[in-house]
């Protein structure tokens, strides 16, 4: 299995990765390729061209963004994972990031490479949704920005235009006291792709009540989706699961769920629901602190 | 011999290939670089079924670095059909498809260039028009009057169908009070090593001799390239030396090798093949058995099973090599460990237009012990009875041995029951119910899972004979050659590949503990082919015994040989000549002695002190046939097949979350005896290993296919291996009870594990279901599957 | 193109096409065979090289992307002709290996775990492992040599630094 011949070129700054994209529309940026390189030995993937962004230093970041955490495109996912910026801030993500493949994958992948590849099974993009992230790219000079929601289109399919590249993440900062984290995901080995994921944010009030609440649900359908009807519901609720359980049910009653050789459209369904509703109990325990972040080890 | 009077044999010593490997100096066949080297890619098939029409090479040829494109048409000029198992004639198989290509991934064109990359190249550029043809799938299907045929001239799609009837099978069904049918399938799997099949072969007109390289584990290799190839088998040479990384039976290469022998021949330089991952999962050597089980008992209401009817349906894909055999070696254990008086047993391959399968660790006797095992369970729960109780009650006796099953086999000897015992008496089987109804009482779906299974091992493989009578093979051989040089060092030799399971150190251990040297003082070499004595390879869990015995005996000539020479130049008589440690006294005057250095000085430069008639020099070998071979079956369809029969008792405490379906193995004890243990750590390694793929193939593993007969597991990222995380921690608890067949009562264990765990996994399943009033008998056992069942069960019973 | 790569401590200048993997280059081009190709998709991890000390795919890098950055090999870590590493010893000892075709990476992951963690419970050689597939031992003997390596490199008042 090798890859096509392609030219390569190291881009110096993001514009000049651009000009190159713009040059070739058959040309694709490269940053850590743990998931363009297998489409490319397995000949689905031909670029005529590799960019390399993997030295442009000024992509390379995670910092404070007023109310927001910023994270730049090719930051490496082991290197947010272990961030304390980021277990603070957004606990969320945190969470998330030890079930993205394996350390191995981790140590090279970076956190644009996976929004803009848009697997629908990916957990970044899910955590995207869920939290209301906000991603800049770069193209033709200008930088712009698309919210999350609005990124996420098709399975592999976003509206990143042609010629852009991706250039940064930001992830809003839920202020509170109260605030809670849960993710949960299924899958036959513990680091494949998800067969379905769940990932639930939950602030309390003073009187122990759903003050705001954030519920997404990835590797379903074709890209990661907000339960926006459940999140009304369950706002100013306690929350307890046979609410939550009756909301979830109904948010994800007739989502056209995927089936492929590893689940049945009825399976994903069902498990949204089970897993959602593990998330946002989890949220709420975290919330309550009640319970430490559960790490990576239990599903 | 006892353990306790061995040396060497059974004591924990370090498997000295280990050292190569640890470094990264094995020399697997991708490490091979012969000069002027060219590399092939393959051009495959994209449907299920076609006929091929045009094969345009131009484009392909005109780009860079490429020698030559070969068609099937120019290979089958050449070449004849490679060798079946089977009377089947116009099932021809090929490496090349000709006229027509019968599965999706099949070979249809290969193309030479100057590196792999090249090569691929110009694959994508050969241009083939095909005209689609009707296609089957299943394998129930194809055997149906009507069905689309894979192959027209065959006339049908059925390859053999075979039955079998061993005893009073009709009487006793009518003489039992209570009967039970089942269904249950082994899911399309195999042991998928991480090595794909690679070969490298070189053709020297000059010498006239084809070199060959490869990652091959397969017998009469060099014998089958010569027929294809129309060459004598003494202008073939195989080199043994090449490490195999891995291959648990299936890496037979021999399409491979055809291909890349007839292109360096036609060429002029050195041909190389190794398939990338996606040539191997869809059209290499990849695929294994996929069995459909129908299986009737006939029982009391104590549990005791008098008879069986088994129905194995084969679907071997589009071709068949040796694999419809898989549905014959089980014959030698059909009963599993249990005292079963009569047994129908009817044996059904067909083709279909899937990838061809290729033999698979066990040879079909993992799929056969999981029919057998799903069977006791649901004989057990008929009858309300404990599920070990029943096997208690059903299994041979330590005193029954030796023990001829109904279709003729003799089993060697076995303690089944103290094994049981020795594995309840670490984990106690009440507990172990505590811990399951607690874990029920938590929500969860929890169940114990028990298999009791045998290992055939040995290889007598007259399951050839049996399924194909124009076949009169019951000869069975290894050999092993010990010459000790003029300085007094050892060398021994073995005359096949090794793919990790430690036979240097398996030759090393047995002759140093015959001669009482040390076994790390004794070098071994892998002589290629021309220079090799026969081998059987490493099949039929075969090599301890056989590969072991050949050593044995070969060193037990040596040390009479020394023996001899020593009390001639002692001048004294034979029976008062003692070896001991490489030396040779009197034994009535312990200070008359000979050395070991005496011994060779006498051999190899004193003719005139050697006994009249006895060769100079120190050279001994032995070619041992199979114990208790040599048989051919009986009219009746009865033969000897295995000389011994270790056993496996798999305990297994599962939970099955009752939402996600996702299973999860809480606690893993085996109870092993593969008799006399020549070398502990290899053998740990091999039920470790062989209980890691039985995960797999019971949980994961699946050559899922969709409706348009394109294979859906491709890659390793659908076809899914288990990784550390997903096998447990495994407590074994090994027992010994010895062969009365072989030289130190050693079995095989090349199997070990592997023949157990997918039935273990399957009742423990089942078991944890049982309260929801379902059963599931297809494998793999994904979590998806799962989850759809019990929530189907739950929707039933208004949950 | 014209690449210049750190490995094993030697720097070497070589020609490679853009699309030729690191782990190609490293076997074809620098004869150093002890990666090893598995699927060469990224999965079973038998190509695993350490990357400034962290363990990587190779046949997921092209050899162009890998410039600049210390790479290490399995012949890296091999002390010198004849010898073995603790680690290396330690996987003889246990028959953490049969085959051979995975354990050059278990034990480049192997350092990178003991490098970073000396005292690493099972669970955690375990999840280091886990993105390493090895179908001959079902990771027993795979662990015990790992733990045993610990043990054994705590033992020696070695500085960690010299382990990487």
């Amino acid at each position: 299995m090798k890859a096509a011949p392609f030219e390569y070129s190291r881009a110096a700054d993001i514009d000049e990765a651009c000009a190159w994209l713009a040059a070739d529309d058959s040309a694709r940026v490269i940053a850590g390729g743990q998931t363009l390189v297998p489409m490319m030995v397995m000949r689905l993937a031909r670029p005529t061209r590799l960019i390399d962004i993997n030295r442009i230093a000024a992509l390379s970041y995670i910092r404070n963004d007023g109310d927001g955490v910023a994270i730049g495109a090719t930051t490496r996912q082991c290197v947010v994972e272990r961030d304390a910026l980021v277990a603070a801030q957004v606990p969320l993500l945190a969470r998330a990031i030890p079930n993205i493949g394996h350390a191995a994958t981790r140590a090279r992948g970076t956190i644009g490479g996976s929004l803009a590849n848009a697997d629908p099974a990916a957990e970044l993009p899910l955590i995207a949704i869920t939290l209301d992230a906000v991603l800049s790219y770069r193209a033709s000079g200008e930088t712009a920005e698309i919210p999350a929601r609005e990124f996420f289109i098709g399975p592999m399919i976003t509206t990143l235009p042609a010629g852009g590249c991706l250039v940064g993440v930001r992830f809003p900062v839920w202020q509170g006291e109260k605030i809670g984290v849960g993710f949960h995901e299924v899958n036959a080995r513990r680091s494949d792709f998800a067969f379905v994921s769940a990932a639930a944010q939950v602030e309390l009030g003073a009187d122990g009540k759903c003050k705001r609440i954030a519920i997404g649900v990835g590797a379903a359908t074709d890209f990661p989706m907000r339960l926006d009807s459940a999140e009304q519901q369950l706002t100013g609720s306690t929350l307890d699961a046979k609410a939550v359980d009756a909301a979830l049910r109904e948010a994800l009653a007739d989502i056209d769920a995927l089936a492929d050789l590893h689940a049945s459209a009825e399976y994903r369904r069902r498990a949204a629901i089970n897993l959602a509703s593990r998330a946002v109990a989890d949220a709420v325990s975290h919330a309550q602190g009640k319970k430490a972040q559960r790490n990576a080890d239990a599903h | 011999m006892s353990a306790d009077r061995h040396r060497y044999v059974s004591t924990d010593r370090r498997v000295r290939e280990d050292r190569r490997f640890v470094v990264g100096k094995g020399q697997f066949v991708a490490d091979i670089d012969l000069p002027h080297m060219r590399h092939v890619a393959l051009v495959t098939c994209p449907y299920p079924a076609a006929r091929i029409k045009t094969i345009d090479k131009s484009a392909a040829l005109a780009m860079p670095g490429v020698h030559y494109v070969l068609d099937g048409h120019e290979l089958a000029e050449a070449t004849l059909p490679l060798m079946t198992g089977l009377d089947t004639p116009n099932v021809p198989r090929r490496p090349l498809a000709t006229d027509v290509a019968r599965y999706a991934g099949e070979w249809v064109a290969a193309v030479v260039a100057d590196t792999r990359a090249l090569a691929e190249d110009a694959a994508e550029k050969v241009r083939i028009t095909y005209e689609k043809l009707p296609f089957v799938l299943d394998a129930e299907q194809a055997i149906q009057a009507g069905a689309v045929l894979v192959h027209q001239a065959h006339g049908s799609n059925v390859l053999l169908d075979k039955t079998f009837v061993w005893g009073e099978v009709e009487q006793d069904f009518k003489d039992s009070p209570r009967h039970l049918s089942l269904r249950v399938k082994w899911g399309r799997s195999a042991t998928v090593p991480i090595e794909t099949f690679g070969v490298a072969a070189s053709w020297d007109p000059w010498r006239e001799m084809l070199d060959v390289y490869a990652s091959i584990q397969m017998p009469r290799y060099a014998d089958q390239i010569s027929i294809a190839l129309k060459i004598p088998v003494t202008s073939v040479r195989v080199h043994h030396d090449v490490d195999v990384g891995g291959s648990y039976g299936v890496k037979r290469g021999i399409k491979h090798t055809v291909l890349c022998g007839y292109l360096t021949r036609r060429l002029g330089f050195p041909v190389r093949l190794i398939e990338d991952r996606l040539e191997n999962m869809r059209g290499g050597d990849a695929h294994g058995p996929e069995r459909l089980f129908d299986v009737d008992v006939a029982f009391d209401d104590n549990g005791i099973v008098r008879s069986m009817k088994m129905r194995a349906l084969e679907n071997v894909g589009a071709y068949a090599g040796r694999s419809p055999f898989q549905l014959g070696k089980p014959i030698g254990a059909i009963v599993g460990p249990y005292k079963i008086k009569s047994v129908q047993y009817r044996a059904v391959a067909v083709v279909t237009n899937k990838t061809t399968q290729e033999a698979v660790r066990g040879f079909g006797q993992g799929p056969t012990n999981l029919a057998l095992e799903r069977t006791m369970d649901e004989v057990a729960n008929a009858l309300g009875l404990d599920r070990l109780e029943i096997r208690r009650r059903n299994m041979i006796r330590h005193e029954e041995f030796p023990y001829t099953i109904p279709s003729g086999t003799t089993y060697d000897s076995g303690d089944y029951h103290t094994v049981i015992d020795k594995v309840l008496a670490n984990t106690n089987y009440e507990d172990l119910k505590k811990e399951r109804d607690r874990l029920r009482a938590d929500g969860k779906l929890a169940g114990i899972g028990i298999a009791a299974c045998l290992e055939p091992s040995g290889g007598n493989a007259t399951f050839e004979a049996l399924l194909n009578p124009a076949i009169t093979t019951s000869t069975f051989m290894d050999s092993c050659r010990i010459s000790v040089d003029g300085m007094g060092t050892i060398t021994a030799s073995m005359h096949t590949t090794s793919s990790g399971q430690g036979h240097e150190t398996l030759l090393g251990t047995v002759i140093g503990e015959v001669l009482q040297v040390d076994p790390d003082s004794i070098r071994v070499t892998r002589p290629d082919s021309l220079n090799s004595l026969p081998s059987g390879t490493p099949v039929g869990s075969r090599m301890a015994i056989m590969l072991g015995g050949a050593a044995f005996h070969a060193a037990h000539k040596l040390k009479a040989k020394l023996t001899t020479i020593g009390a001639h130049d002692l001048g004294i008589p034979l029976e008062r000549a003692v070896y001991k440690d490489g030396i040779v006294s009197d034994r009535d005057a312990p200070q008359n002695k000979r050395s070991w250095g005496d011994l060779v000085q006498i051999a190899f430069r004193n003719y005139h002190r050697m006994p009249d008639g006895l060769e100079p020099g120190l050279a001994v070998s032995h070619v041992m046939q199979v114990p208790t071979g040599g048989t051919l079956p009986t009219p009746d369809g009865r033969v000897q097949m295995y000389p011994c029969f270790s056993f496996e008792f798999h305990l297994i405490l599962l939970a099955i979350d009752p939402d996600l379906g996702t299973p999860e193995i809480l606690r893993y004890r085996v109870g092993h005896d593969c008799g006399t243990v020549i070398n502990p750590k290899i053998v740990r390694g091999m039920t470790m290993g062989g209980i890691a793929h039985g995960i797999g193939a019971a949980l994961y593993e699946e050559f899922a296919y969709d409706g348009e007969g394109q294979l859906m597991a491709q890659s390793f990222m659908d076809y899914l291996l288990p990784s550390s995380r997903e096998v447990p921690a495994v407590e074994i608890i090994q027992h010994v009870t010895p062969s009365p067949n072989t030289v130190l009562g050693q079995k095989g264990a090349g199997e070990s594990g592997y023949l157990g765990a997918p039935a273990a996994v399957a009742n423990a399943v089942n078991d944890a279901l049982k309260p929801l009033g379902v059963s599931i008998n297809t494998l793999p056992l994904k979590l998806s599957k799962l989850g759809d069942l019990i929530a189907e069960a739950r929707a039933k019973k208004g949950n | 193109m014209r690449i210049e790569l750190n490995v094993n401590g030697t720097l070497h200048e070589i020609e490679v096409e853009p699309r030729t993997t690191l782990l190609d280059c490293l076997r074809d081009l620098l004869d150093l065979k002890g990666a090893h190709a598995g699927c060469e998709h990224g999965v079973c991890g038998a190509c695993t090289v350490l990357f400034d000390g962290v363990a990587v795919r190779s046949c997921l890098m092209f050899a162009a992307q890998a410039a600049g950055t210390p790479i290490t090999t399995i012949e890296g870590v091999t002390p010198g002709p004849g010898e073995l590493s603790p680690i290396q010893d330690a996987f003889c000892e246990t028959h953490g290996t049969q085959c051979g075709y995975c354990t050059p990476a278990m034990i480049l992951v192997a350092h990178a775990l003991l490098a970073d963690n000396p005292e690493p419970t099972r669970d955690q050689i375990v999840e280091a492992i886990s993105g390493n597939i090895c179908r001959c031992t079902g990771y027993a003997q795979i662990v015990e040599a790992i733990a045993l390596a610990a043990e054994r490199m705590r033992g020696a008042n070695r500085p960690r630094s010299l382990s990487k």
